[in-house]
This record gives C-alpha cells, sequence and structure tokens, in this order.
C-alpha cells in the first residue's frame, strides 16, 4: 500500500473515534460543571462545607486520573452494597465509569477555576446590587456569575483542553475513542508512527478548533475590546 | 473491623502483604518523577532559549513544540515513544539481519516521554519567570561590564529560578501524576503495582484507593517541600516583590 493511501486509510479509521472523544468530553465536562456549581455553593455556606469541598479537592486533584478511573471501574465492584445498587447496572459499563470517572476529576479542577473566578468579582459590584435591593439569587444570576464566568474563561478553556487530552485514557478501560483505535491500529498494522501521529494530528485540530471558538467567546464577552462603532465624520 | 484487620494484612509488611512491594513501587513512581522533571527542565531551558531567541526559525520550531506537545494526550506520546522506538529499532535490527519485536526500557522511554511533554509547559513557566526579571538589573549587570555567561549565572539564572518556582512547582505536580501513565509501558510504578496486585489478590478496590493515597502522600510532601523552597527564595524580599511567574 502507498505510504499516502495507508495515511488517507487510517485517518478514516481513527475518525471514527471522534464522537466517542467528543461526547465523553462534553458530557463530562457539562456534568463536572454542574457539579462544580454544586461544590462552589457548598464551600461558601459554611465552615464545614468548605472544609469537605477543600478535602474533596485536594483528593482529586492530588491523584492521577487514571487511578481514580480504575477504581472506579475495577474497584467499585469489590464493594457489595455497590453491585446491589440501582447504579451496579452502570458503573458496571467502561462507557459510564469513564465519564464518572471523568465528571467527578474535572469538577475538582472546575472548583477551583471557579473560585478564582469569584475571587475576581470586585467588591463594589456586590455592594451596588446590594444597594439595589437585589436579592441573593438574583445578584448570583445577574451580577457575580456573569463576572466571574468572564474571568474564569481563560482557565476554563485550558480545562476544557485538558479533558479532551484526558479523555484518551478511557481507551485503557477498553473505549474505542481515537487513541483506542489508534491503539487497536497499531498493534494490527504495527506502523505506530503513522497511527499515532495521525491521532495526534485529530487531538490538535479539535483542541485548535476548541481553543479558538473559546477565543471568540471571549472576545465577544469583553465589551471593551469590540471596535467602537465609528461615525462617519462629515466634511461641511 | 475484621474488614480493617485484613485490609492492613493485605497491604501490611507481613509475610502476605505487599507492603514492601508498594514501598519499592513508591521509590520507583518518585525516581522516574525526578527524572523526567530533570529532562523536562533541560527542555524546558532549550525552548525558552529558542522562543526568546531573534531567529525566526528557533522561535518557530520553539513554539510548534509547544502547541504539540500541550494539544496531544500524553498517552499519545508515550506509545509514540514506546512503539515508535521499537519500529525504528526493529527496522534497524532486520537490516543487520535479527528479526521480531524489540521491548523497549519502559524507564527510560517513560521518563523521555513525560521529560518531553513537560519541557513543554516547562517553556512556558521558564519564559515568563525570565520576563519578571526587572529590565534595569540586567542593564546595571551589562553597565558593570559583566559577560553574556557572568551575567547568566549570577544574575539571568538565579533571578529567573526565583521567579519560576511556583511554576515549578505546578509541573512537578504534573510529572508525579503523569509517571502513572508510564505503566501502560510495564514499568512497575505505583499505579503498576497496584494493578499487579489486585490481579493476584482481586481487592481491586483495597488497592487502588491505597495506590490513590500513596499518590496524595507524594504529591502533599513535595508540594509541601516547593513551597519551603518559594519561601527560601523569596527571603528578604518585600512580600510581593516582583512579578510572579
Amino acid at each position: 500500500m502507498t505510504e499516502f493511501g495507508f495515511l488517507s486509510e487510517t485517518f478514516l479509521t481513527l475518525i471514527e473515534g471522534v464522537p466517542v472523544t467528543l461526547t465523553l468530553v462534553t458530557s463530562s465536562v457539562a456534568i463536572g460543571g454542574v457539579l462544580a456549581l454544586a461544590l462552589t455553593l457548598v464551600r461558601r455556606a459554611s465552615t464545614i462545607g468548605n472544609w469537605l469541598v477543600s478535602a474533596y479537592v485536594f483528593v482529586l486533584r492530588g491523584s492521577p486520573l487514571l487511578v481514580q478511573i480504575f477504581l472506579i471501574y475495577y474497584g467499585l465492584g469489590q464493594l457489595g452494597f455497590v453491585r446491589q445498587s440501582f447504579l451496579w447496572p452502570f458503573l458496571r459499563e467502561p462507557y459510564w465509569c469513564a465519564i464518572t470517572a471523568l465528571a467527578l476529576n474535572t469538577a475538582a479542577y472546575q472548583a477551583e477555576v471557579l473560585r478564582g473566578g469569584l475571587n475576581a468579582v470586585p467588591n463594589g459590584a456586590i455592594e451596588a446590587a446590594r444597594v439595589c435591593g437585589m436579592t441573593r439569587f438574583t445578584m448570583l444570576r445577574r451580577i457575580i456569575l456573569p463576572i466571574a464566568i468572564r474571568q474564569a474563561l481563560p482557565a476554563y478553556t485550558s480545562e476544557v483542553v485538558i479533558m479532551v487530552k484526558a479523555t484518551s485514557l478511557a481507551s485503557i478501560i477498553t473505549l474505542f475513542e481515537v487513541t483506542g483505535l489508534a491503539y487497536s491500529l497499531v498493534s494490527e498494522t504495527f506502523r505506530a508512527f503513522e497511527v499515532l501521529s495521525v491521532a495526534g494530528a485529530i487531538y490538535l485540530a479539535m483542541n485548535y478548533a476548541l481553543t479558538t471558538a473559546f477565543a471568540v467567546l471571549e472576545r465577544r464577552l469583553t465589551p471593551q475590546s469590540l471596535p467602537v462603532p465609528q461615525r462617519p465624520i462629515s466634511v461641511a | 473491623m475484621d474488614g480493617l484487620i485484613a485490609y492492613f494484612t493485605l497491604i501490611g509488611f507481613g509475610p502476605r502483604g505487599w507492603g514492601a512491594a508498594l514501598a519499592q513501587a513508591t521509590l520507583m513512581t518518585l525516581a522516574v518523577s525526578i527524572a523526567a522533571f530533570g529532562v523536562g527542565i533541560v527542555f524546558g531551558m532549550f525552548g525558552c532559549w529558542a522562543k526568546l531567541s531573534g531567529s525566526v526559525v528557533a522561535r518557530g520550531a520553539a513554539t510548534a513544540y509547544t502547541t504539540i506537545l500541550r494539544g496531544i494526550p500524553d498517552l499519545l506520546v508515550i506509545y509514540l515513544l514506546y512503539f515508535g522506538g521499537s519500529q525504528a529499532i526493529g527496522s534497524i535490527a532486520r537490516l543487520l539481519g535479527h528479526q521480531g519485536f524489540f521491548g523497549l526500557n519502559g524507564f527510560v522511554v517513560g521518563t523521555l516521554a513525560v521529560g518531553i511533554v513537560s519541557g513543554a509547559y516547562e517553556t512556558e513557566v521558564l519564559r515568563g519567570a525570565y520576563q519578571a526579571i526587572p529590565r534595569g538589573e540586567l542593564e546595571a549587570a551589562r553597565v558593570a561590564g559583566m559577560g553574556r555567561l557572568l551575567m547568566l549565572r549570577r544574575i539571568i539564572a538565579p533571578q529567573t529560578l526565583r521567579f519560576a518556582l511556583p511554576g515549578m512547582g505546578n509541573v512537578w505536580q504534573l510529572v508525579i501524576k503523569e509517571s502513572a501513565l508510564i505503566s501502560v509501558v510495564g514499568l512497575v510504578e505505583i499505579m503498576n503495582q497496584t494493578r499487579i496486585a489486585v490481579g493476584s489478590t482481586g481487592a481491586a478496590f483495597s488497592f487502588y484507593a491505597t495506590g490513590a493515597a500513596l499518590f496524595l502522600v507524594v504529591t502533599t510532601f513535595s508540594g509541601a517541600a516547593f513551597r519551603r523552597a518559594e519561601r527560601w527564595a523569596m527571603r528578604g524580599m518585600p512580600s510581593g516583590g516582583g512579578r510572579r511567574a
């Protein structure tokens, strides 16, 4: 087979893994985002809550994701009460285990990103909102979260890129996303260099598209950086 | 209670315990992490130098390096070095008349792979730190008649290191956690040792939880060491002195 033929065939094989990779990313980032918001609210609610959330973040950020995936996929089965529970049909499947592990992991990182964003909300804005008579919820929805999310956006972008890369670990628990397909193709063809380079290029393209999209979003959400509409100067 | 006793027998240092093996695996994780961190610093220094150099080619190469290595999964880099490396060595060996698959040393491949990946992050850390050096200090050194090498040794290197320490601490944490991926090429570090133990005892939750705990111990203690080093490096500076890298 010619070199180009092999590369394009490899590309066509690996591209079939992209939907799996993207589903893993979007679902785990979305679930993790909701969890992170909940963690942040618990953290701000009480001292014990703060302590618990800090412990959660410490454990999830201090140990490798691969260990967390194995703990959930292989480890939970050892516990009898998990096997008896209604969750077992899900936690038996590598797909749901991967999403669970990725979501729990990114929740810890996203909680930190969100904390940074919340710290960046100026006190004056909160005071002004309070003076206007906003309730806590309105203030959160209309003042605090928009400012915090805008501040946290760059860090959030890199977290999503990290998640795209992290989904490759799902291949180790037999999921056929891009890396999983690449691995089995390498063991079929023994052409590691070509196959893995194509896989790398696919990941690069995904991450490039992602960072570009986030950059556009960032620009949209920064009113100061938008071009000032110029009125035509009338020459009388 | 019985469960606890069973657990501690399992991970203990007794005749049926896995304690000694796990301790040895922890040392292996530390060893491979330190080696990879060192490789990463070397790559980072070259990357930083290239990014700051006037040459368009060097800058382009360094940008390609950091973009690609930070944009593809680390697992792919490890596979690429491991399988790609044995593919290359295999084809050389075939020319010399040997046959078969050539396995590479997991420690060497893992160190190189994690080192190259962390080097991309280290490049950015070092670049930010170098740019945080007050320009006046470099001018003063030049005015004092220092040569380029002396200036590098006495001013640039110590100052860059001081500003880079917090970022390097983050890279170190990354390296420890990535060292777990080296288990896929057969290196017996914490991750792989727990996997072996699970294979032999079936106690998956106990061992993977222990593995996670061992990683937490390593990251916590080394994190504390880095914070001490930071305080030491910043001694005598007004708090918040200098831009944080």
